[in-house]
């Protein structure tokens, strides 16, 4: 099948620091639309930095960050607005807005995006909250959630202007296997169905086998290694290999 | 001690770009308008108590003292004048000025601080909402509108403090006891000091909002920010405060 598209991400020769630290080296790596690619590595390597400048949170120093086609690094926050509409994010931490209820978190991009009237805004806000299993949930408070709970309403939200590309930081961190098992099948569920492009942070190399078409192994802000999981496996690099059999079964 | 002091004339500028950018974001399009609104209703509606209470307590306070001194010079029928003129025209300004900066300034850094910490304003950047407008413009410009009227109701309670002292203390009805206080306040004394709360409105909006926006080091900053907010809203509005005298002196010669 011949896609005409331009890739959904694409990262060239990306460099940052912040002070003498710098956190990516160099960094280019390519996703093609409805692909899905993970970044893998230790902590501290410059992987949710890479995300952020995905979304023009974080400008680079050097290089070029192109989102379908077009370069954001340059953008104003005004310029940048219809491109991160289509572009989700699932923070760490979920990042919920802790004063108003999980509905309203669901509610509030297309409060601002989505020209719904109340009762199809109501809809669709149930639907995204069944969707990641919280139907029922609208009312309650993001600080009475559980982790997981949290993490789905804010896959949620991220989900709530079907964004075509979907970045997620950290899927598993802090939960227990099978709700971390939830998530990722949450996630496929959407790459399979509805065609989003998806960039996954992750510690979880079990993770990365579900979700990655292709991997990218950071190390001090450089890509380390970096091809379909099966390549990564049979590397020759020794972090990469130590890095996949420690973390191999989960 | 120089690196001290490079380093607070850096903070300086910097809170001074980020107050003048709030300026500028205020007047420039799209409004955020419901946000704007709901923020000074929270602002408002939290604050009257504290507000309210207080004033009180200065009037009842001020017509002591007030009666102490005029009795000395056989002038007690002065006493709702003199005390109505010293709220209006400082001790409420500055007394709700320096109150709703621990209130209001502590509150918008702890608040904005917790977002910044726990990527709640990096959310909203990736929701497409220009997090700068929505959380810190819509705060700048309910603060200067809240407090000017959160210091309309101080001067009201403290003269109504001011009437129970001295009803207590000499059984003068409320009739008397209003037309007496309001017999030498004219627009030169009401209007300036009310407006001039407008600029500490600002000043508390802006110190809050910046020191939460720069909030760094996890909860430990978020107290930090709170408590930086109200040490450094209070000095810079003092500091206005005798800017702002010197001013409506000029334009309104005692």
């Amino acid at each position: 099948m011949s896609d005409d598209r331009p890739p959904a991400v694409e990262l060239r020769r990306v460099t940052k620091a912040f002070g003498d630290r710098r956190v990516l080296d160099d960094v280019s790596f390519v996703v093609p639309a409805g692909r899905s690619l993970c970044l893998l590595g230790r902590s501290g390597t410059g992987k949710s930095v890479t995300l952020k400048h995905i979304v023009g949170l974080i400008a680079p120093d050097r290089g070029e960050v192109l989102v379908e086609g077009r370069d954001i690094t340059r953008l104003s926050s005004r310029q940048l607005a219809p491109i991160r509409q289509r572009i989700g994010f699932l923070f760490q931490n979920a990042a919920l807005f802790d004063s108003i209820t999980v509905g309203e978190n669901v509610a509030f991009p297309l409060r601002r995006h989505a020209a719904l009237d109340e009762a199809a805004l109501r809809a669709r806000v149930r639907q995204l909250l069944d969707d990641v299993g919280l139907g029922g949930e609208d009312d309650t408070m993001p600080a009475e959630l559980s982790g997981g709970m949290r993490k789905r309403a804010g896959l949620a939200r991220a989900m709530a202007l079907s964004p075509s590309i979907l970045l997620v930081d950290e899927p598993s961190a802090g939960l227990d296997p099978v709700t971390s098992g939830e998530v990722d099948t949450l996630l496929a569920g959407l790459r399979a169905h509805a065609g989003t492009t998806l960039i996954v942070v992750t510690h979880n190399i079990d993770s990365a086998r579900v979700l990655g078409d292709e991997l990218v192994f950071l190390d001090q802000g450089r890509v380390l290694a970096q091809g379909p999981v099966e390549a990564l496996d049979r590397s020759e690099v020794p972090l990469v290999r130590e890095f996949l059999r420690a973390h191999g079964t989960g | 001690m120089r690196a001290r002091l490079v380093f607070t004339l850096a903070a300086a500028g910097d809170w001074a770009l980020f107050a003048g950018r709030a300026l500028v974001e205020a007047v420039r399009p799209p409004y955020e308008i419901a946000e704007t609104l709901r923020q000074i209703y929270e602002m408002g509606s939290r604050s009257v108590p504290l507000i309210a209470v207080s004033g009180l307590a200065v009037g009842v306070v001020l017509s002591m003292h007030t009666r102490a001194s005029l009795e000395r010079f056989g002038a007690e029928a002065l006493i709702p004048a003199g005390l109505a003129l010293a709220l209006v025209r400082e001790t409420g300004p500055l007394t709700a000025g320096l109150l709703l900066s621990g209130r209001i300034g502590a509150g918008i850094g702890a608040e904005l601080g917790a977002m910044k910490v726990t990527e709640q304003i990096d959310a909203l950047e990736a929701l497409a909402v220009d997090s700068f407008k929505y959380l810190v413009v819509t705060r700048v410009v309910a603060c200067i509108v809240a407090v000017p009227l959160l210091t309309t109701v101080m001067n009201f309670t403290g003269i109504l403090g001011g009437f129970a002292a001295e009803s207590a203390a000499t059984g003068m009805p409320f009739g008397m006891y209003f037309t007496h206080a309001f017999s030498l306040i004219h627009f030169s004394d009401l209007i300036p000091a009310t407006l001039k709360t407008a600029v500490f409105g600002f000043i508390i909006a802006s110190v809050g909002c910046h020191q939460g926006f720069t909030t760094t080091r996890g909860t430990e900053g978020v107290g930090q920010a709170a408590t930086r907010s109200v040490v450094l809203a209070s000095i810079l509005l003092i500091a206005a405060n005798v800017l702002l005298v010197r001013i409506i002196f000029f334009f309104y010669p005692a």
